[in-house]
């Protein structure tokens, strides 16, 4: 129920919405849309993946021998990367949100300065709003607290509405019900 | 007003790209603002959010030291001040103590407030502005003409052409690729500065949190990019506890853009780490500069509950034909008024104050319950207490206050007008006095008066009476009207009565700052109307409704008179307005209308104050619906005429547009009747309708009742 209406205003502000039961499907998809998308290990083609609990229920050797797939987060590859991949621990169904703690950087970079970011979040992470998602962070535990409400945009230029100002032109959100979460 | 100030009006009106983008986003904004709302009780939510933010006003000091404490104990460095140049000499000490060489910013008002760039930039650093409109009025050396969206004055033209010049290199005005050139362009810019400054949209006491929200992205680089992150936050920014972001967050991004959220939340607590495993250096300035004197006066505090999403930008009549550079450098709109004022100095809203039409549109839609009308009126009332009246006005206000030679005069306009007047207008003035009927004919001064009328009407003695209270425009333009409603109150057996004393009700002097007449218009109408023993006080015009049940109060209240506030309010409660109460007789059985016609289409015009003030908006629609005329709803029913009193006398190159608007959408309907509560509106609307030549007539609802009676 809270799955679908999230789904429904997610995409209703362009983000694309896609749902998996077992951590390998979820894996097998990023990776299959990665080399759709053009993955290759050049400057503003490849993909940065930051730390997250995702990748310890995976086997990562899989993933190490994927060009253009990296893993070391530092500004200089998170501002060449295309793709950047995280995990967002929350999402507010009824606007449609995704919110992490992002108080590590690498969290920030990966989701700023990608053009596609693509973000896993566990199903049980769904919160109904707003005021669920800040009784359960305490500011105390969580310098940086982000939302993010699909992609980057801008209606600047004669109300126009325009995708991919500064950060990502796609936002790509992949449940994981394996994934549990927080909650 | 000055003729600098008119100038950049006229400019402003005709400057057809301004007005296009601004007319076409006003559209649409209200369409989607009601989506974005759909499914929650606003006045609930506005309700809870000028209640938390009253109260963060009324404890700026305390909630200063609990912010400032608690953001300390996460390692944040704050820094309080009133004095915006302490703000920027601050910001240059950290940025010189740290060899800052560059800097990025994302949208504050605050630092646009005291004019931080051009002072960094001085002391030789590099400022770049982020949010693509902020960077689109840097590069054309201009100031923000929208508090939410800065370039909306620009055409992707005149974009393209900046950009062009920017990177060497033509480029259309493709949007798409205009906003990717900005991309290209500032990522460098980001990744190279050496400092972040951002605003910050809510600043949290209990926990020593700053919440900024933007849609581009920009606020999460400038934040998380360089190594130092300065915040300026305006300490009408905070709230006490961190739950309320939550209520905030539910109106600012409705309100200002209509989306449920912007793309981007950051709620940000202490510094977190940089790339390089160092720690942010994280300052926050509290600034105050004149927000606590605001608190602390009874009538503006009330500002101090803006949360700045411009929604009263975005729904104001004025603000979509002359855009926010009339306003000044800051500030812009109804709230810009108010705060411009302020911040700056009462002397400079004396101009824009006047823009105000006072049709309360944002009143209606203001998250912070802010009156934002009441409160320009108040900026009047004190700029003519310190300045004083110009000698006309005072000529006028003088007779004005004396009923008999105001009287008077009246009819002896009635005779005075005639050589200018062909049928029931006056289409053409002489001289300087042409502009009044640019657009617009006035209506001649009827030859008699309904007070001279209404001794010649016969009534039967009837057991109910009620006092009818004319005002000036139904008493010597329109007299019919006032007719009209004595024959609908005798059928419904009522017996009429109009004490002769009446006189105006005081709004033309109110709306222009002069309490004084007003309150004594306010005086001897009261005893005059309460002369006589009746059941009601109606009127047949809204703007003297409210008068006779609101305003009287409030200018008592502003202007300390405490004697006469009982009899004020007894007033108050005994006065009614026509439709209000000719629906409660039709509903009672007392009186009947023809049943079973099919008359012509007819379109309904809301009258401000009768739909804002007194919330009366259907009663009218289903008396004609129910005397058998066929409604045809027009686009923006309810968007004022551009009448205003003597607004249109004022600033006749603003009513007279809106006044198009009104037109075209009562053409639009196909009606061959618009049909209205307020005489002063059928004044301008009859008054255009003349000068365009349609052939749509215009009636008071109490005429076009009249004639339906059973």
């Amino acid at each position: 129920m809270m799955y679908e209406q999230f789904k429904a205003r997610a995409e209703g502000v362009g983000a694309e919405v896609y749902r998996f039961i077992t951590n390998d499907a979820a894996l097998d998809f990023v990776i299959e849309f990665l080399h759709r998308e053009g993955l290759a290990d050049t400057p503003r083609e490849s993909a940065l993946w930051a730390e997250c609990s995702f990748l310890d229920g995976i086997d990562r050797g899989a993933l190490m021998g994927i060009p253009g797939l990296k893993f070391e987060v530092t500004r200089e590859l998170a501002s060449e990367a295309r793709f950047g991949i995280s995990q967002m621990e929350w999402a507010l169904a009824d606007t449609g949100s995704l919110a992490q703690n992002s108080s590590a950087i690498e969290q920030r970079l990966v989701s700023s300065l990608s053009t596609i970011h693509i973000a896993l979040v566990p199903t049980s992470g769904i919160l109904p709003d707003m005021p669920a998602l800040l009784s359960r962070v305490s500011p105390k535990e969580c310098a940086y607290l982000a939302m993010i409400t699909g992609a980057s945009r801008t209606a600047d230029i004669e109300r126009v509405l325009t995708i991919g100002v500064h950060g990502p032109e796609r936002l790509v959100i992949v449940f994981v019900d394996e994934l549990g979460g927080e909650n | 007003m000055g003729n600098e100030f008119k100038e950049s009006i006229n400019k402003a009106v005709n400057n057809a790209n301004l007005t296009g983008a601004l007319g076409k986003f006003s559209e649409a904004y209200k369409v989607n603002r009601a989506k974005a709302y759909d499914g929650i009780d606003f006045e609930e939510l506005r309700g809870r959010i000028a209640d938390l933010k009253s109260y963060a006003a009324s404890n700026l000091e305390q909630l200063s030291e609990q912010f400032t404490r608690n953001a300390e104990a996460c390692g944040a460095k704050v820094f309080r001040t009133n004095d915006p140049a302490k703000v920027r000499e601050y910001i240059l000490k950290v940025a010189q103590e740290n060899n800052v060489k560059s800097v990025v910013k994302s949208k504050s008002m605050a630092t646009e407030e005291i004019h931080l760039n051009p002072y960094l930039e001085k002391a030789g650093i590099e400022v770049g502005e982020t949010d693509l409109g902020e960077w689109i009025i840097q590069l054309a050396g201009q100031t923000p003409s929208h508090m939410v969206m800065p370039a909306i004055h620009m055409t992707k033209e005149e974009v393209s052409d900046l950009f062009s010049k920017e990177i060497n290199e033509r480029l259309t005005s493709d949007i798409p690729r205009l906003v990717k050139v900005a991309r290209e362009q500032l990522r460098p810019a980001f990744l190279a500065a050496d400092m972040g400054i951002s605003g910050g949209n809510i600043a949290v006491a209990e926990t020593g949190s700053i919440v900024l929200m933007t849609n581009e992205g920009n606020a999460r680089l400038v934040t998380s990019l360089p190594k130092i992150h300065i915040a300026l936050v305006g300490i009408e920014k905070l709230i006490e506890k961190y739950a309320d972001v939550a209520t905030i967050l539910k109106a600012l991004p409705r309100s200002a853009t209509a989306q449920l959220l912007t793309s981007y939340v950051s709620i940000i607590t202490g510094p977190s780490p940089n790339t390089d495993g160092s720690m942010k250096d994280l300052h926050i300035i509290l600034m105050d500069n004149r927000r606590s004197e605001m608190a602390a006066d009874p009538k503006f505090k009330q500002a101090l509950q803006c949360i700045r999403c411009a929604s009263c930008l975005n729904v104001c009549p004025v603000f979509r034909l002359v855009g926010g550079h009339v306003f000044g450098k800051v500030y812009t709109g109804g709230i810009g008024t108010i705060l411009t004022a302020w911040f700056d100095e009462l002397k400079k809203s004396e101009d824009i104050q006047g823009l105000c039409i006072q049709c309360g549109a944002c009143k209606d839609v203001c998250p912070g319950k802010i009156d934002i009308p009441d409160l320009i009126m108040e900026l009047r009332r004190r700029l003519v207490k310190e300045q004083g009246v110009p000698l006309l006005q005072k000529t006028i206000y003088s007779v004005v206050n004396n009923r008999k030679l105001f009287h008077g005069m009246l009819r002896a306009a009635s005779i005075a007008g005639k050589p200018f007047t062909s049928g029931k207008f006056i289409r053409h003035l002489p001289l300087f006095l042409a502009d009044l009927t640019d657009g617009r004919s006035l209506p001649a001064i009827a030859e008699e008066p309904f007070r001279d009328r209404f001794k010649k009407i016969v009534q039967p003695k009837l057991k109910e009476r009620v006092v009818f209270y004319a005002g000036c425009l139904i008493d010597f333009a329109y007299p019919e009207q006032g007719e009209a409603l004595v024959k609908i109150l005798n059928r419904a057996g009522i017996e009429v009565l109009f004490p002769e004393e009446q006189t105006c009700c005081g709004a033309p002097a109110r709306y222009n700052g002069v309490y004084e007449v007003a309150e004594k218009n306010a005086i001897d109408n009261i005893k005059a109307l309460l002369s006589v023993d009746a059941t009601y006080v109606i009127s047949a015009c809204p703007t003297c409704t409210v008068a006779l049940a609101h305003e009287f109060i409030s200018t008592f209240e502003s202007v300390g008179q405490t004697e006469w506030m009982p009899k004020a309010r007894e007033l108050a409660a005994k006065t009614i307005d026509f439709s209000t109460l000719v629906k409660k007789l039709v509903d009672e059985g007392r009186l009947s209308l023809k049943e079973g016609q099919k008359l012509a289409k007819v379109t309904y015009h809301d009258s401000c104050h009768l739909k804002r003030a007194l919330k009366v908006s259907e009663q009218p629609r289903e008396l004609l619906q129910k005397a058998g005329y066929d409604l045809a709803e027009m686009f923006e029913c309810d968007t004022c005429c551009g009448m205003g009193g003597s607004y249109s006398l004022k600033l006749p190159e603003i009513s007279a547009p809106i006044l198009q608007r009104k037109l075209k959408n009562i053409k639009d309907t196909g009606a061959s009747i618009v049909a209205m509560d307020c005489p002063g509106c059928v004044m301008q609307i009859r008054g255009g309708l003349d000068q365009d030549g349609a052939a749509i007539t215009v009636r008071h609802t109490a005429e076009l009742l009249a004639e339906q009676l059973k």
